[in-house]
Parts: C-alpha cells; sequence; structure tokens
C-alpha cells in the first residue's frame, strides 16, 4: 500500500507530466488562459488517463508483451511491434466510446467537457503515460495509480498555469513575447519551481 | 520544381513555422533537445513521418468517412512510425534508448495530425508532401538551434565532441548547468519567439488589453 501511495505522489509532483516531461505541451499552452476550461480539460484528462492506462496495461501484459501469449500455447511469439497501433486505438476508442456515454447519460457534463474530448486523443500525455506504463513494466494495480496520479499531476499544472496567464494578460510585455512567448517563459519557470520536487526520494 | 512548389516547402521554415507560429508539436522540441545527437535523430524521424504520412493521407482523401477520419489518419500514422522506430532501434539503438517514449510520441506529434487535417485533406499528393516535408524542416530548423546552443553552452561540446575546453579539464569555459535542465528549453524558444516576431513584426500577437496611460495633467501654477 505504501508502495502505491508513493507512487501516486511521485507521479503527482515528481515525475509531474506536463513540467518534468513537457508532454500535452500544445494543449498545455492552448488552452491554458481561462482557468475554467483549463479546470475542464484537467478533468477529462484526468477521467481518460485513469482509464486507458489499466486498459492499455491489460493488452500490454496479456497480448502484446514477449512471451504474453503463452496462455493460448503461443509463447515463442512477441507482438510487440503492434505496441504503438494498439495503444492508440485504444485510446481513440475509449474517448470515443467516453464521449457517447457522457452525451447520453451526463448531458451537463457533456456540454462542459464536450469540446475537449475530441482533443484529448491527440494528447500526447495520454500516450506518453502509457508507454511510461509500459517501459517501467508496471502491474496493474500500480497501472491504475499511476494513471489516475499523472491525470492529476497534468490537471494540477494547467490549472496553475492558466491562474499565472489570468494575470499575466494586465500586464505591459514586449511586443515580440506578447502571448505565446511569454507564455513559455512562465511554463519554465514553472518547471523550474516543480524541479524542487525532483530532489525527494520515495 | 515550380515557385509554387517551392513556397509549400519553405514557407514553413519562418513565416509559417509550426512550431512558434502554428504552436504545433512543443512537446518533443523540448524533451530532446539536450543532445545533438537526439535532436537529429529525432528530426530525420518527425521530417520523414510528416512527409509520408501527408502524401499517403493526400492519395485517399477522397475515400474517407468525415465520421472516422481521425481513427484512419492515426492508423497510417502509427504504421508509420512503427516502421521508424523499428529502423532506429535496428541501427541507432543507444540513440533510440535516449530517446525513449519519443519516438512513439511522433503518433501524437500534432504537427503530423495538423497538417494531415488541415492541408493532407484537400490538397493532392505532391502538394501535401511538399509541405509535409516543409513543416518537419521547420521543425527541424528550430530545434537544430536550440539543441545546438544547450549542447555547446550546456556542456561546451557537440555532437559529443569537445569544442569549448572545460574548466573542470584544464580549459577556460564553465559550462552553463541550466542548459542541461529541461526548462531552459522553454527559456530558448521564448526568446527565439521574440526574435522572430521582431524580425517579422507581422507574427506578434495582439495583446489582450492595452495598458492605458492616462495623460499627464497640466501643472497649473
Amino acid at each position: 500500500m505504501t508502495d502505491l501511495i508513493n507512487l501516486f505522489i511521485k507521479a503527482v509532483f515528481v515525475e509531474n507530466l506536463a513540467l518534468t516531461f513537457f508532454l500535452g505541451m500544445c494543449t498545455f499552452l492552448a488552452v491554458s488562459k481561462k482557468i475554467g476550461t483549463a479546470l475542464g480539460l484537467g478533468i477529462a484528462v484526468v477521467v481518460v488517463q485513469s482509464l486507458t492506462i489499466p486498459i492499455n496495461n491489460l493488452i500490454y501484459r496479456f497480448l502484446i508483451r514477449d512471451g504474453a501469449l503463452s496462455w493460448a500455447g503461443l509463447s515463442e511469439m512477441s507482438l510487440d511491434f503492434l505496441g504503438l497501433i494498439s495503444y492508440i486505438s485504444v485510446i481513440a476508442a475509449v474517448v470515443q466510446v467516453l464521449e457517447m456515454f457522457l452525451d447520453r447519460y451526463v448531458p451537463a457534463l457533456y456540454n462542459s467537457l464536450g469540446i475537449f474530448l475530441p482533443l484529448i486523443t491527440v494528447n500526447c500525455a495520454i500516450l506518453g503515460g502509457c508507454l511510461f506504463m509500459v517501459e517501467r513494466d508496471y502491474n496493474f494495480s500500480e497501472s491504475v495509480t499511476y494513471g489516475v496520479g499523472s491525470g492529476v499531476g497534468w490537471a494540477l499544472a494547467i490549472v496553475a498555469m492558466a491562474g499565472v496567464r489570468e494575470k499575466l494578460k494586465y500586464s505591459d510585455i514586449p511586443a515580440g513575447l506578447q502571448g505565446l512567448g511569454v507564455a513559455f517563459i512562465t511554463a519554465g519557470l514553472m518547471a523550474l519551481g516543480f524541479m524542487a520536487f525532483s530532489g525527494i526520494q520515495l | 520544381m515550380s515557385y509554387q512548389h517551392k513556397k509549400i516547402m519553405f514557407d514553413p521554415i519562418v513565416d509559417n513555422n509550426p512550431v512558434i507560429l502554428q504552436v504545433l508539436g512543443i512537446c518533443s522540441a523540448l524533451a530532446v533537445t539536450s543532445k545533438l545527437s537526439t535532436t537529429i535523430t529525432m528530426c530525420i524521424a518527425l521530417t520523414v513521418v510528416t512527409a509520408f504520412s501527408n502524401a499517403a493521407i493526400s492519395l485517399v482523401r477522397n475515400h474517407i468517412p468525415s465520421s472516422i477520419r481521425i481513427i484512419v489518419q492515426m492508423t497510417i500514422i502509427s504504421s508509420l512510425v512503427i516502421v521508424t522506430d523499428q529502423f532506429i532501434k535496428a541501427y541507432a539503438f543507444s540513440i533510440s534508448k535516449d530517446l525513449s517514449v519519443f519516438v512513439g510520441l511522433i503518433i501524437t506529434n500534432c504537427i503530423v495530425m495538423g497538417r494531415a487535417e488541415a492541408y493532407a485533406m484537400k490538397h493532392p499528393p505532391l502538394p501535401s508532401f511538399l509541405d509535409g516535408l516543409g513543416n518537419g524542416l521547420g521543425y527541424s530548423a528550430l530545434l537544430l538551434v536550440v539543441g545546438i546552443i544547450r549542447e555547446l553552452l550546456g556542456s561546451g561540446s557537440l555532437f559529443g565532441y569537445p569544442i569549448l575546453p572545460l574548466d573542470r579539464d584544464g580549459g577556460w569555459y564553465v559550462p552553463n548547468g541550466l542548459l542541461l535542465l529541461p526548462p531552459s528549453a522553454f527559456f530558448l524558444i521564448g526568446m527565439i519567439i521574440w526574435v522572430v516576431r521582431s524580425w517579422k513584426p507581422a507574427q506578434v500577437e495582439q495583446p489582450e488589453f492595452k495598458i492605458y496611460h492616462a495623460p499627464r495633467p497640466e501643472v497649473v501654477s
């Protein structure tokens, strides 16, 4: 249990997907102009991340990994090269199913998250999370924890960034840095701040 | 090659750069630039994938039903990425270890998807191929600048060969450790955006709020 709590804290702060690995930066910079929309996208990422990483973990361990098909009597077979294409299909499918489910049963949430869901398919934080899960060989309970943790970490980062940018728009910035330029520098400073966590040994 | 084709290919390098103007493909631009060898591998991989996925998607563009087009594009792109990934693993294994998940992440690199959606779905194969190539080159140009600055000033070498003699080996150059840390890429790209936009003022974004300078009250004596 302690292991899982440590993994969660590590996924949220020490190995924050947005500010340590710079995943999902395109949406991170494009959708962080208002706190409300940033929060909506953040919640959507948490939900999709905590669904796709465990599903991909099962697929990896029982279908794709070297010798994973031994339950079917095919212990010599490795479908490693199909990894990327299956993960991205799972992500696209989960996003699509989630969209239809929300539309049918929770229309209020669908209306607030609606525009962000299609964006999430191409958010590298989701695929990046899956690939890190594969690279570090997590088991099922670890993958659930990592999924929730990394999603929460990404949401935290984008909401914090939106908070900074809401204040920033009232400041006097040189013409060339206006907009994107200063967003980059702000994100850099936030990433430096998050580096303070990197010394923590869990 | 006609003038039109040249324009399609070279426009994205400065005038319409995918990273600094269209805000696409930033994730990998930040993470792989601390060493020049990984930077170049990443640039070549991305340029190849963008060019060929644009060409392939443009070939089938009239046969894709629009409701499932994202999935079709994803499938084409991820097949190309798998080929690239296997190729790098076979011929440059240590670099593929350095790049870790970032080759796989080309699938969700917004440049590839963005160009497929915005250009290849509406244009014939040859211009689409050139557009992909051009955007790949625009991305590579920016990455190479960042990579050269980071490796030269951060560890005093290029491609691992020492250029500036380091002070710990008896030379004169004290390496700037900040440039080896990931956040420095943010600062460098921010500065590059500043330079490019000062050079081409048409790219400057309008501020949301103008700061109002109140007129000085007349001093009545």
